[in-house]
């Protein structure tokens, strides 16, 4: 084997005083090879963006590399001087970043900012810098690069935004292309298309690139080689197919077991209809003003489906398809214009306030964000007893139920005189779950519950809402984005597009014959399709 | 953009006729005669009613409004009760006083400022930034007539450099205007400065910590380059805001500190207006400081569209 691009040896970068660990990275050492694309693999606060920021010199305040060496064209990268950095950055290193949507100057064009790695690294003249700019826009595949050049960042969609980004990292062809978590804002069919043209890329022109990712999917989908890491250290090296296929670390196992099979779940058999939609239409107005008419957006329309009593049924769907629109409009956080919707045979959509006040006590729903949906100055007890209390539950009997309900979700029943802060994401997220069970709802609407949370820790709460369903039949309206997570955990699917239902059926039915060209370009999408976690080899 | 600015347009132009209506419902609608108060509680009847009829305080209201308003337009302001001139010949002397007063004072706030408040976030944490934020702090809470006081005795009294009050006019010798303006608008200006410092700091700060600044630095650029070349206009956003906001402040603080001066400015005529009684000055020149307040904001908003090219931020 020939020598490697980059050589990461022992690197170990302290932590501030105070903080959970000593160590942000602890003795890593990795290889990265001309030509190869390696992926470093792990769950949030592993270590893996702060050392991809340690071969970039662009470690945060208070982080500070003491040991260990990356070695790079015959220097240590750890031990050259600012200004020598900056000449490696851009041209032999270049970068792209998680959040698209934020990673551009929204003040400056396009053009100026592509071009701008030429000129700080004093390369070429305006009319070259320019026609290079409009040849790397064209080769990461953006319409009317010409045009783009003036265009500012605010017109461009996330998934153009990551092409500008990748334009901009490989504007002086460095030898080093780190991608840090690089499609993980963007919806599953620009994903891919990212994922094809990082691979078009790097085989073309021999790159060698880090890939830091958390999604054993997209390990499957770029890989050649894989780092696994955990709480700062490298557990795991080898060729991405032994280590997708025959991990030989118990957490590259469990981490593994951890990713949701694509094997559709039966379908239970249905009970009565508990939940009917029929014509829900909800605009909403973009922009405008007082004296301008904005943009009319249908965010919701033809999107008819009926939920049987002990069913879960999935509403997938990209970013912007209607699908928490119409889950919000069917527990009336937010009003349709039209239509119905019928809980046990009783259209809610006329109700008023204290007509729907009942009504509400029977739908309850689980949110994405375990972090923001918990009110931060109230005790765990309290925020879970207060659905009870305000339908008439006297505060001593709902904080006794709300013991028995943290303990139903796996947690300590003393949880109840603790502040949500003093929880992991996971863990407040089984709050937020006996949270929304302690009305004893007939129907439950999870809006993207599993989104915010590692694999490990997604796994645990998918099992929990399992085991509730199974135990309690409970009835689930389950909005995702994740194909995968669909296919774990709902009987049924409707597919969702610009505010319509395109396609449902059963999830079996759905996942092995799609009927809608839409949503065989989902199913397409879906980053490691053909690798099976833990089984044969494809 | 040219829709936003017209909108904003309006805004305006309902922001001053909600204004005018105030002044004109405090002045002349509520109880209270102006004409007594013009004339004081031992007037003769006779004499009240003469006042009341020239100043046609026996109209309607309505007409009196309409009336004030179709002067406006055409630049009649209507007669001092005390000078007994034209309220506008009275502004047009009064004006070229304030308006350079207010103009100097803004422009020496942001060039102390704004380079204070970049030196101070370059230096974050370190003795710089201390130094900063303890003048910022000193200057917040001292008010600007006093630091006239000090530089009147400082300048005028102690080292001689300047006139200690009073105000040559342009037309005779414009050197000597613009430096007998020079100490009031710096004591003017040091307040503003601060709190305008304290907010470029900040707005620097965050604009640092932007995802886009990391971008910039993974092409390479340095330092200087990227405070120069991408923070500065972003962070310009929020200190525009507040300096549009310090003008307002800046234009009472003229009225105050015009006195402290002794320059024959707006201020010094809106304050013996109001010790006199003068209805007529009162009124007009309220309206016109805040047409002053209210255009310069209007600019400030044609700032921002140049600034930022997001609709949306324009909200």
């Amino acid at each position: 084997m020939t020598a490697p691009l980059l050589s990461v040896r022992g690197l170990t970068v302290r932590l501030p005083r105070g903080a959970d660990r000593a160590h942000a990275v602890e003795d890593v050492s990795m290889d990265l090879h001309a030509g190869e694309i390696l992926c470093v693999v792990g769950e949030s606060g592993s270590g893996k963006s702060i050392t991809a920021a340690a071969m970039m010199g662009l470690l945060p305040r208070g982080l500070d590399p003491v040991a260990g060496t990356i070695g790079f064209e015959g220097e240590d990268l750890l031990r050259l001087s600012p200004s020598r950095m900056r000449t490696l950055r851009g041209r032999r290193l270049g970068m792209v970043f998680q959040e698209p949507m934020s990673a551009l100057n929204p003040v400056l064009p396009i053009g100026d900012q592509v071009e701008e790695v030429m000129r700080v690294h004093g390369v070429g003249t305006t009319a070259e810098r320019r026609a290079r700019t409009v040849e790397m826009l064209a080769a990461v595949g953006l319409p009317d690069p010409e045009a783009l050049v003036d265009t500012h960042p605010h017109r461009l969609s996330g998934g153009q935004r990551q092409r500008v980004m990748i334009a901009i990292a490989l504007m002086l062809e460095p030898a080093v292309l780190i991608c840090d978590e690089p499609t993980t804002a963007l919806d599953v069919t620009t994903q891919m298309q990212i994922l094809r043209l990082v691979k078009d890329i790097q085989a073309q022109r021999g790159t060698g690139v880090m890939f830091i990712t958390h999604d054993f999917g997209v390990v499957a989908e770029v890989a050649h080689r894989v780092v696994v890491m955990r709480h700062g250290r490298v557990v795991e090296t080898g060729p991405a197919r032994d280590v997708l296929d025959r991990p030989s670390h118990d957490y590259t196992k469990a981490l593994i077991a951890a990713v949701p099979r694509l094997v559709p779940r039966a379908a239970e058999a249905a009970g009565p209809i508990l939940l009917e939609t029929k014509g829900i239409a909800k605009t909403f107005r973009r922009g405008g003003g007082l004296l301008r008419p904005g943009k009319i957006v249908k965010a919701v329309h033809d999107a008819d489906f009926v939920l049987h009593r002990g069913e879960t049924l999935g509403l997938v769907g990209e970013s912007g398809s209607g699908k928490s629109t119409l889950a919000r409009c069917v527990i009336r956080l937010i009003d349709p214009e039209a239509g119905e919707i019928r809980l046990d045979g009783t259209d809610l959509r006329p109700l008023g306030k204290s007509a729907l006040h009942p009504v509400r006590k029977r739908v309850q729903m689980v949110f994405q964000d375990p972090f923001s949906s918990l009110d931060p100055r109230r005790k765990v007890g309290d925020i879970v007893a207060e659905g009870p209390r305000a339908h008439g539950t006297p505060k001593r009997a709902a904080l006794e139920r709300a013991r028995e309900l943290l303990r139903l979700v796996g947690l300590d029943p003393s949880a109840a005189a603790r502040y949500p802060h003093e929880f992991s994401g996971g863990q407040r997220q089984r709050i937020g779950i006996a949270r929304a069970l302690a009305l004893e709802p007939e129907l439950l609407v999870a809006d993207e519950p599993v989104s915010a949370l590692d694999v490990s820790v997604q796994a645990q709460i998918l099992d929990l809402l399992a085991d509730l369903r199974a135990r309690l039949g409970l009835t689930m309206l389950f909005i995702t984005h994740d194909l995968r997570v669909a296919a774990q955990v709902c009987d049924r699917v409707a597919v969702m597009r610009h505010g319509a239902i395109v396609e449902q059926g059963s999830t079996g039915q759905v996942f092995g014959a799609p009927a809608h060209p839409y949503t065989r370009a989902l199913l397409d999408a879906i980053p490691g399709r053909g690798w099976v976690p833990g089984g044969v080899a494809g | 953009m040219i829709g936003f600015l017209a909108r904003r347009l309006v805004s305006v132009l309902v922001t001053l006729a909600l204004a005018s209506v105030v002044v004109f419902t405090v002045l002349e609608v509520l109880p209270g005669d102006p004409a007594q108060m013009a004339l004081g509680t031992e007037a003769q009847e006779d004499t009240l009613a003469a006042l009341r009829r020239e100043m046609g305080l026996d109209r309607p209201v309505l007409e009196r409004y309409l009336g004030w308003i179709g002067g406006l337009l055409v630049l009649d302001f209507g007669r001092s009760l005390t000078y007994g001139v034209p309220v506008v010949s009275l502004v047009a002397d009064r004006i070229q006083v304030t308006a350079p007063l207010a103009g100097l004072a803004m422009l020496m706030s942001v060039v102390i400022a704004v380079p204070l408040g970049i030196f101070a976030a370059r230096n974050h944490q370190r003795v710089g930034d201390y130094g900063v934020m303890g003048f910022a702090q000193v200057g917040i809470a001292i008010p600007s007539f006093w630091f006239g006081i000090i530089l009147i005795l400082l300048f005028a009294v102690w080292l001689g450099w300047f006139q200690a009050g009073g105000f040559t006019p342009w037309r005779e010798d414009p050197v000597a205007a613009l430096k007998s303006l020079f100490l009031p608008s710096l004591a003017l200006a040091l307040t503003e400065a601060a709190i305008l410092a304290r907010v470029t700091r900040a707005a620097v700060l965050d604009t640092l910590r932007e995802d886009w600044v990391r971008t910039a630095r993974a092409k390479g650029v340095s330092e200087n380059g990227i405070l120069y070349g991408h923070v500065l206009r972003n962070a310009l956003i929020p200190v525009l805001t507040i300096g549009g906001l310090i003008f307002a402040f800046l234009l009472a603080g003229a009225l105050v500190i015009e006195n402290v001066f002794y320059l024959p400015g707006i201020g010094r005529l809106v304050y013996q207006g109001v010790t006199q009684r003068d209805v007529v000055v009162v009124k007009n020149v309220v309206l016109l400081v805040s047409a002053m307040v209210v255009t310069v904001n209007f600019l400030v908003d044609v700032l921002y569209a140049l600034v930022d090219p997001r609709p949306k931020a324009r909200a």
